[in-house]
């Protein structure tokens, strides 16, 4: 092994190792579960058992007598409170605690507050709940059948389990596109059901102070503003007297977003003990009650000239949503931006619907680093179009660099109203091609499937579109999509940043350290991130949906700029020169034509403090804020190459090689970018080959542990080759696209093409993810598992 | 956080105390050495044992020998030390193999050699590897010491012949000329088996004069594939015959579907593995005895 040098800190951008690592490394981390305060209770939720039950009765009088129990919460308790129920994220309601139904399996029943974490556990098992067992909804291809259960027979008027149809694209001229076509290609899909898993589990301590009537929440949340909105109106609450505190967060990757009934149980409780109360879920509770991702059943069409020129795309989607629509996403959106599905080609026409259903499982459903579904979209259109190659015996990277928008194309307005903003797609594929040695791969295959061995070379390109909004077309519950920043300057030239976006792992402390620095000339070091405390930091809505840079990122870049634009107006009064007469360079305002004669960031700082007269435009400090409304999202891309060995005797994959080639405009920190594409292709090897939640006929969720519910580990993933191009976002202040998700989106579609190119002398054509052994030996045998129900 | 009921803990600092303080507590209680099943189980309430008692102080159980001829294992032998014995190595080959996919690193560094067999999962490779070489389970109580065949060790899926009041103190397996393999299966690294299959053979005057097959995570009695061994033994090493021990042994199983696979695919497995591990001994035999080549 060779030692990593340690870079020195840069001005601004470049790499730089991350500034929060020295905690974590160190164990010094503050996390929700470290939170410990004065008299503190600790909280258990009650699952049901059921996937879909009716409640008899609850009796908890056992519980109550338990010596160290406080109180014993249940859906009567908070029917009392009006908080039986809460507003989802995508207008429906969903059950805190359970009054009539429990509608999945680890629905929350009763909320049992004692004096240990211990206590409070032993107390669940002293609930006696009668539930009358109802038939349940467990394939979403069957929820809109006659004689289905209907699930949310608490809201009136529902006879049925439809929650919405939507559609993009233009119907007609997509069915004249195909009705013309040479070549049509069909195949259904499944993007399966599966859990973000993040390395923290959900949970909250909320201590309603009695005396001041302030409600403090430590809470696990990516979007720490919205949230104390959210309680405000959910619990009738005065937001100045909440205060929703995200400390170190353990990953997040979507599964934070939400509120989940357990934060609400643990405020209820603690406004009922009048304590401070603790809950944290465990690792089962998580992965079978929070937000999942994706679970969309899709029918994909694409249509083509004999010679690969692709023409249209039609697509069907049937969308599992579990028991309440909880999707988290801008609210003009309910199937995200799946319509984003014409992906990186130039079509003449698209068109896709989407059909949302209830299901008996939990509610959730956009999360997992999806960019609010276009992990599915990606999938869709990669996996359709070397299904095309397939039937065309096309090459299939010779197949997209065919069809790839051109340079010249953008901004480029896609068949379902998209503007892209930049790019360069064909250099980017041909620079995966280059350095995966793609001729040279071809040529080893063939050699092997000479000798009886399966080996599978899969390429994808993908286009992202991140950083929601603009305000005016992008909005969660009413609250628009725009981020706040504050940057502040002490008088001695340090720093301090106050950002509305919360961090997860993302490394903000540092990236956004460098957007400042490289903006005033001021050090990283000197700069600290305040972030994750709605009484210390603007109102903006959080990091989902790799938003943070292109949002907050932005409006940390045009912060520094006010600020300095407020010091060239103290550094002209220093100098005793026109304000106009100054020119910038990094970290100093100097004297048009006399270099000599200028004054540092540092310097002027201190001015702006002193005694110094102050012309107009300046009241003291150089401090400044802004809200910033991004004009447009941005569209990192990218093209990948996984190369797979498959035994086709076990079914057994090994992925030995993935190339990615990403561009997400200007890089700030390279090292961050590139710690950020390793986690998402470790993801999307997970995805391809192992992650999912599927669930038996009785509604039993069949990954409740991290034994059933697999996550790649470093034996799974091979040595990432990455490769960059640099596309600026025109719009963006610093150029930057965002990052965070692009690999989770790309990736799963390539390791899936690798492994189906494995298997074309079975003559697959496709086969659904997760690609098990089991699900890859039976795909060759022409007999493919359902992999979202029970194997039998 | 998953939290465990209440329970008793006991420390036990010999053999006899800790036979002493199973005999106190009776059937209720449960001895923990690495907890790598156990304690998961009681954290997810599976398992509520009034009392545990801990017997990772016994060192004398934790030991690597060789006594007259018969390779001892310690009960309390973790993991790692019996992959990296030199001395295991050199005899039985199969156990490495073994160990190498069990688990991961961090499971290894504490789970032990005794714990997984008295755990009796029907996914648990070491149970498969000693069946296969017919390795001897030395079980102790307070009325003395009893020797059970590990292929008459377990009663079935989770269920051992050790009773309330005995505790296992080691395995033991007679040095024999031979060569051992074991293969698998899994989802994931560290993942339990889909499948997996250890063999172990001996070769004389070119004709198989010992076979052992185990078998996991397939359901087979005992973990071993009885039938495949009987077909074997007494005739020549061949690729077709392994094959159709290979097709035997799947015969003969009885796997499960589950969500690592369905029936038909586990049979092919036991099938694809039997002949893939015999392929391997018989590889490893040739490479110890290259003066008579197995034809």
């Amino acid at each position: 092994m060779t030692a990593v040098e340690q870079p020195e800190t840069p001005l601004g951008h470049g790499n730089m190792r991350r500034k929060e690592d020295a905690r974590f490394i160190r164990g010094r981390g503050t996390y929700v579960d470290d939170v410990t305060l004065p008299g503190m209770l600790h909280g258990a939720v009650l699952r049901s058992p059921y996937a879909h039950a009716r409640i008899v009765s609850i009796d908890t009088s056992a519980a109550q007598a338990h010596p160290k129990v406080r109180a014993v919460i249940t859906g009567e308790t908070l029917a009392g409170l009006n908080l039986a129920w809460m507003p989802t994220l995508s207008h429906d309601v969903q059950a805190v605690l359970a009054t009539d139904k429990v509608r999945f399996q680890g629905q929350e029943v009763a909320f049992v507050v004692a004096e240990d974490r211990y206590s409070a556990r032993d107390a669940l098992e002293l609930i006696d709940v009668d539930y009358e067992a109802l038939p349940p909804v467990i394939d979403a291809r069957q929820a809109l059948a006659e004689d289905a259960p209907v699930i949310r027979d608490d809201l009136e008027g529902r006879t049925d389990n439809h929650i919405f149809d939507w559609e993009s694209g233009d119907a007609a001229a997509t069915d004249d596109v195909f009705a013309s076509a040479e070549v049509v290609a069909a195949q259904d899909m499944l993007y399966p059901r599966v859990h973000p898993a993040p390395l923290e589990t959900c949970g909250a301590v909320a201590d309603m102070d009695a005396v001041t009537g302030k409600l403090t929440v430590w809470t696990t949340t990516q979007a720490p503003h919205a949230h104390r909105t959210i309680y405000a109106l959910v619990a009738g609450l005065p937001e100045h007297k909440i205060r929703i505190i995200s400390p170190d967060i353990g990953g997040g990757f979507g599964n934070k977003v939400g509120i989940y009934p357990g934060y609400v149980c643990a405020v209820v409780g603690s406004i009922v003990t009048g304590k401070p109360v603790k809950w944290v879920e465990d690792r089962s509770e998580n992965l079978m009650s929070t937000s999942f991702a994706r679970d969309y059943h899709m029918h994909g069409e694409i249509a083509a000239t004999k010679d690969g020129r692709i023409l249209g795309l039609r697509v069907n989607v049937l969308a599992d949503h579990g028991a309440f629509n909880g999707t988290a996403q801008p609210t003009k959106f309910p199937a995200g931006f799946f319509g984003v599905f014409t992906g990186s080609y130039d079509l003449e026409a698209a068109h896709c619907s989407v059909t949302g259903v209830y299901t008996n499982k939990a509610p959730g459903g956009v999360a997992y680093a999806c960019s609010f579904r276009i992990t599915e979209a990606v999938y869709l259109v990669e996996r359709l179009v070397d299904v095309l190659a397939f039937d065309l015996g096309m090459d299939p990277a010779e197949l997209r660099m065919k069809n790839l928008l051109r340079p010249e194309q953008f901004p480029y307005r896609s068949k379902t109203g998209w503007e892209y903003d930049s790019g360069d797609y064909p250099t980017a594929l041909r620079a995966a091609l280059d350095l995966a040695d793609y001729p040279a791969l071809r040529a080893e295959q063939a050699l092997k499937r000479e000798r009886g061995e399966q080996m599978g070379i899969g390429v994808a390109f993908f286009t992202e579109a991140v950083g929601a909004g603009p305000r005016k077309h992008m909005d969660i519950l009413g609250l628009g999509m725009a981020d706040g920043a504050e940057l502040r300057v002490h008088p001695t030239g340090k720093a301090v940043l106050r950002l509305s976006c919360q961090t997860q792992g993302q490394g903000h402390e540092t990236t956004f350290a460098q957007i400042v620095g490289e903006e005033l000339g001021i050090s990283p070091d000197d700069i600290d991130v305040v972030h994750g405390d709605t009484d210390q930091t603007p109102f903006g809505l959080g990091t989902y949906g790799s938003r943070s840079t292109p949002v907050s990122g932005a409006a940390a870049a045009v912060v520094a700029r006010k600020v300095r634009e407020r010091a060239r107006i103290v550094a002209s009064a220093m100098l005793e020169v026109s304000a106009d007469d100054l020119e910038w360079e990094k970290g100093r305002w100097f004297v048009r034509g006399d270099v000599e004669a200028g004054r540092t960031i540092q310097e002027i700082a201190l001015a702006a403090h002193s005694d110094l007269e102050l012309p107009e435009g300046v009241e003291g400090h150089l401090d400044a804020t802004c809200v910033y409304n991004p004009p447009n999202l941005t569209y990192p891309f990218g093209a990948y190459v996984c190369v797979v060995d498959v035994d086709a005797d076990t079914g057994q994959v090994t992925v030995r090689r993935f190339v990615a080639v990403d561009d997400c405009g200007v890089r700030i920190n390279p090292m961050i970018v590139e710690g950020q594409v390793h986690g998402g292709l470790a993801d999307g090897v997970g995805m391809a080959l192992m992650q999912v939640m599927a669930f038996d006929e009785d509604g039993n969720h069949l990954g409740g542990s991290f034994m059933d519910y697999l996550l790649p580990t470093s034996m799974e993933c091979p040595s990432w080759e990455l490769g960059e191009t640099v596309t600026p976002s025109p719009h963006h202040p610093i150029g930057a696209k965002g990052i965070g998700e692009s690999a989770t989106v790309g990736s799963p579609a390539a390791v899936v093409n690798a492994v189906v190119d494995a298997l074309r002398p079975f003559g697959v054509r496709h086969a659904d993810m997760p690609l098990t052994p089991a699900a890859v030996w039976s795909a060759a045998q022409g007999t493919p598992l359902r992999t979202d129900l029970a194997i039998t | 956080m998953q939290v465990p009921a209440q329970f008793r803990y006991e420390k036990a600092s010999s053999v006899e105390h800790a036979l002493t303080l199973l005999d106190r507590f009776g059937a209720e209680s449960r001895v923990v050495a690495g907890g790598h099943s156990l304690i998961p189980m009681m954290k997810l309430r599976l398992a509520q044992p009034e009392a545990l008692i801990d017997i990772n102080d016994l060192d004398e159980l934790a030991t690597i020998s060789v006594e007259q001829s018969t390779l001892c294992i310690g009960a309390l032998v973790r993991h790692t030390d019996l992959l990296s014995s030199a001395l295991v190595g050199e005899h039985f080959p199969i156990f490495a193999d073994a160990e190498r996919v069990i688990a991961d690193p961090v499971v290894r560094n504490r789970g032990t050699v005794g714990g997984s067999l008295c755990q009796a999962d029907p996914s648990e490779d070491l149970s498969a590897a000693f069946a296969a070489v017919r390795g001897e389970a030395v079980i102790q109580s307070a009325d003395g010491v009893r020797t059970v065949p590990v292929r008459e060790f377990f009663v079935g899926p989770y269920q051992t012949v050790v009773e309330p009041g005995e505790l296992l103190v080691q395995l033991r397996v007679p040095i024999r000329s031979s060569a051992s393999a074991y293969l698998k299966v899994e989802r994931r690294a560290g993942d339990w088996a889909v499948a997996a299959a250890g063999a172990e053979l001996r070769l004389a005057d070119g004709v198989l004069a010992e076979t052992g097959i185990g078998l996991t995570a397939l359901g087979a009695p005992n973990f071993h594939a009885s039938e495949a061994e009987d077909f074997l033994t007494g005739g020549p090493a061949t690729d077709e015959r392994f094959a159709e021990a290979g097709r035997i042994a799947a015969r003969h199983c009885n796997p499960i579907a589950d969500q690592r696979g369905p029936e038909a695919y586990k049979r092919h497995l036991a099938a694809t593995l039997v002949d893939r591990v015999l392929r391997v001994a018989r590889t490893r035999w040739n490479g110890l005895h290259p003066e008579e080549e197995a034809r």
